[in-house]
């Protein structure tokens, strides 16, 4: 107790030290003088301590701008395992079970539907990992703190989500959509024929991009839900539900005639139907974009209530 | 420079911080004390625009923090050594830290450097002891190079050696002009760490003040004085005597005397006048901790009380279970008490706690052109100074470590007068 205290008794003296050389149009001889007033002039909360003035940086003090985010965000998504992990799951479950349900099948069973096909049963399983993944972008910070750190690092919040959003949409949409047109591509090299049914540029499209697009905003929803919810499990679990209720309700809802409509309505945004719309599994269905539009609409506004309640809520 | 103005902060019907106020000025160690739950993360998650302040305002260089325009250049903080995605390598942490403010990349080795943690850059911190969490979160602090430091706690489960360099680093941050603003319950280390001190109990503020005046303001300095033992009349005609002076005299339980009121070359002059022979007489002035225990003692949220094991005892059921009559009967708060001063004995230096401010400020022109010393009395106008006198009205709590007997040759620092030996100790230092 006594040593510490021995040593403090010493350690303000430093820095009190220069002001006492620093001022040098005050010479010592002056100082009794005009002491008296001196405590109220010139306290502490006027005088700094040491006798150098506030520190400046050598290095220069430049704006920040989204760029800086993205950056930022892309290091960050690209150093944690969850990542790379949910990603190479996804990757496997669409083009391995869709190379897989095109090797099984033949020629003849692309008489009726495109050989775009096969890539939507892996589609059905694998948005849950961009589910997954969207979720763990942004919760991931608030179960470890980071989000603190993040923040204080840039104040900016909806700076820091729409670089978030941005680089997990861009990256889930870029992995989605390659695996999606390496089973499409690859369906069409194995099977052709008189027979078969070539995809139209259309149907091409709805099948690699609007899949791809749909299952991103899907895991973009899922940001923002996880941003509002700021826990893993609970935005995972609400997101399954937002992804498997709607499958299921309409079972339900269409005994009752009354609700029956709504039943037809739910069942058609559903997203296993929405997925097999745009893959065009059936000739009765549309063309799955009333869908995608539908689910960016969700999204959208999703994200305006995450953004308002980033910027409102203490962290 | 932080500016707090009228701070406060309500979690539902619990008010975490109330009017807080108070300046942290560069080129300082300012410490932040307070007891567990009296609000210091949360003032600085609110100085950080974490949380946002219910009333009251607070500015960072005269700008809100979120309002900064590049925040990590100008601020830099260590809010929870955890506070780090634990898969992620310590570079990698620290470079999406530097993206985020446009810092270069370089810089991020610069810092890993700096707290030596260039050996594990590449590691993924979940596997980090709370010390290299703590280098590695100081490490985050630094990357802007900013001119504000706040830290929270920093020297949690460091080694010696981290605590040591800590210590160092903060004064040496100080000394370059930056603010630094510190909070920690280690006493010792604030003692040695801190120039200024901000206390805070129960969100609000209690001192704002120079350490050495905390100390003083919150504790009874005194003067220990022995007389040749075995001879009882020079004991007693020096009490007298020193009675007479005006100052209080209280035994010791070794025989000495502890005398307050009165300033140690008062002491020698009435003791050679009453011719007595001194063997002793030492200035002793209380460490920080018992400045900061008499300060706080009454806004404690959480006390920890003796653990009576009472369901256990039941059980046992057995007479003789508990020889000494109880669980801690020779727990070791219990002999420090006694050696301290006879039971029911009121502290007359606690209940008048010494020099005003104003009595400081005549030894000030003895130092020339060094306001420091002399400077509190700003401080100690603001509703700080009704707070220290209030605080003696408890010295009867027995279980704060009110004053122990304290070895010789402490720096001397008497309650009012000494400032002058208080001044050419602090001038040879220089």
């Amino acid at each position: 107790m006594t040593t510490p205290y021995q040593q403090q008794y010493q350690a303000p003296v430093p820095p009190q030290g220069p002001p006492q050389g620093g001022p040098p149009q005050m010479p010592p001889q002056a100082a009794p003088q005009a002491a008296p007033h001196q405590p109220v002039l010139s306290g502490p909360p006027s005088q700094p301590y040491a006798g150098v003035g506030p520190y400046t940086s050598p290095i220069p003090v430049r704006q920040t701008h989204l760029g800086n985010a993205l950056a930022s965000e892309w290091t960050k998504i690209k150093s944690v395992r969850s990542t790379i992990w949910t990603l190479s799951v996804m990757v496997a479950l669409v083009a391995g079970i869709g190379l897989l349900v095109s090797a099984s099948t033949s020629d003849s069973d692309y008489e009726t539907v495109p050989t775009t096909l096969p890539g939507f049963f892996g589609t059905l399983l694998g948005q849950l990992c961009i589910v997954t993944l969207g979720v763990l972008v942004i919760t991931s910070e608030y179960g470890t703190g980071m989000i603190r750190t993040t923040l204080t690092a840039s104040p900016q919040r909806s700076r820091v989500l729409t670089a978030k959003a941005l680089v997990f949409f861009t990256l889930s949409f870029t992995t989605t959509t390659l695996a999606l047109a390496l089973v499409a591509f690859a369906t069409a090299g194995m099977h052709s024929g008189p027979g078969v049914q070539e995809p139209t540029s259309d149907q091409l499209l709805g099948a690699t991009v609007g899949a791809g697009l749909y299952v991103s905003l899907l895991g973009l929803l899922s940001l923002a839900v996880g941003s509002m919810l700021r826990h893993s499990a609970g935005a995972i679990t609400t997101m399954l539900g937002v992804v498997l209720l709607p499958a299921i309700l309409p079972a339900f809802l269409m005994m009752s005639t009354s609700l029956r409509e709504l039943g037809e309505k739910m069942q058609e945004y559903s997203s296993p139907q929405a997925l097999a719309s745009l893959f065009r599994i059936d000739e009765s269905l549309n063309s799955g974009w009333p869908q995608l539009w539908g689910l960016a609409g969700v999204t959208a506004g999703a994200m305006i209530a995450a953004y308002v309640l980033l910027e409102k809520r203490d962290v | 420079m932080i500016e707090a103005v009228g701070l406060t902060k309500r979690y539902g019907a619990k008010t975490a911080v109330y009017n807080l106020s108070f300046q942290v000025r560069p080129g300082a160690v300012t410490g932040f004390l307070g007891p567990n739950g009296s609000g210091k993360s949360t003032t600085m998650r609110m100085i950080l625009g974490l949380d946002e302040p219910t009333a009251g305002h607070v500015t960072v260089g005269g700008y809100p923090f979120r309002k900064l325009p590049n925040a990590p250049r100008q601020v830099g903080a260590l809010l929870d050594a955890k506070a780090v995605h634990g898969g992620r390598s310590a570079r990698q942490h620290l470079l999406c830290l530097a993206q985020l403010s446009g810092i270069p990349a370089r810089r991020v080795d610069e810092v890993l450097g700096v707290v030596g943690l260039q050996n594990v850059a590449r590691k993924r911190s979940k596997g980090f002891s709370l010390g290299m969490g703590q280098r590695l979160g100081i490490a985050a602090a630094l990357l802007g190079d900013p001119q504000v430091l706040l830290f929270d706690e920093p020297v949690n489960g460091l080694d010696p050696e981290g605590i040591l360099w800590v210590r160092n680093f903060m004064k040496q941050l100080a000394a370059e002009g930056r603010t630094v603003f510190v909070s920690s319950h280690l006493m010792s280390e604030m003692a040695l760490t801190a120039d200024h001190l901000i206390v805070i109990g129960r969100g609000q503020l209690l001192a704002d003040m120079n350490v050495k005046d905390f100390i003083s303001y919150n504790s009874a300095d005194f003067a220990r004085v022995r007389t040749p033992e075995g001879d009882p009349g020079q004991r007693e005609k020096l009490t007298a005597a020193l009675s007479e002076a005006g100052g209080q005299v209280l035994p010791e339980q070794d025989g000495a005397l502890r005398v307050t009121g009165l300033p140690l070359p008062r002491i020698s002059d009435l003791a050679h006048g009453a011719d007595v022979r001194l063997w002793e007489l030492s200035p002793h002035q209380a460490s920080l901790e018992e400045a900061y225990m008499r300060m706080t003692q009454g806004a404690v949220d959480y006390r920890s009380t003796v653990d009576e094991r009472a369901a256990l005892q039941q059980q046992m059921s057995g007479a003789g279970a508990m020889p000494q009559g109880g669980p801690y009967g020779y727990a070791p708060g219990a002999p420090g008490q006694q050696t301290g001063f006879p039971p029911g004995t009121t502290l007359p230096g606690y209940a008048e706690p010494p020099a005003p401010p104003q009595q400081h400020a005549p030894g000030a022109p003895h130092t020339p052109g060094a306001p420091m010393p002399t400077a509190p009395p700003a401080a100690p106008a603001t509703p700080v100074a009704p707070v220290a006198p209030a605080t003696p009205a408890a010295p009867a709590t027995p279980a704060t470590p009110v004053a122990p007997p304290t070895p010789p040759a402490q720096p001397p620092a008497a309650p009012s007068a000494p400032a002058d030996l208080t001044k050419s100790d602090t001038e040879d230092a220089r």
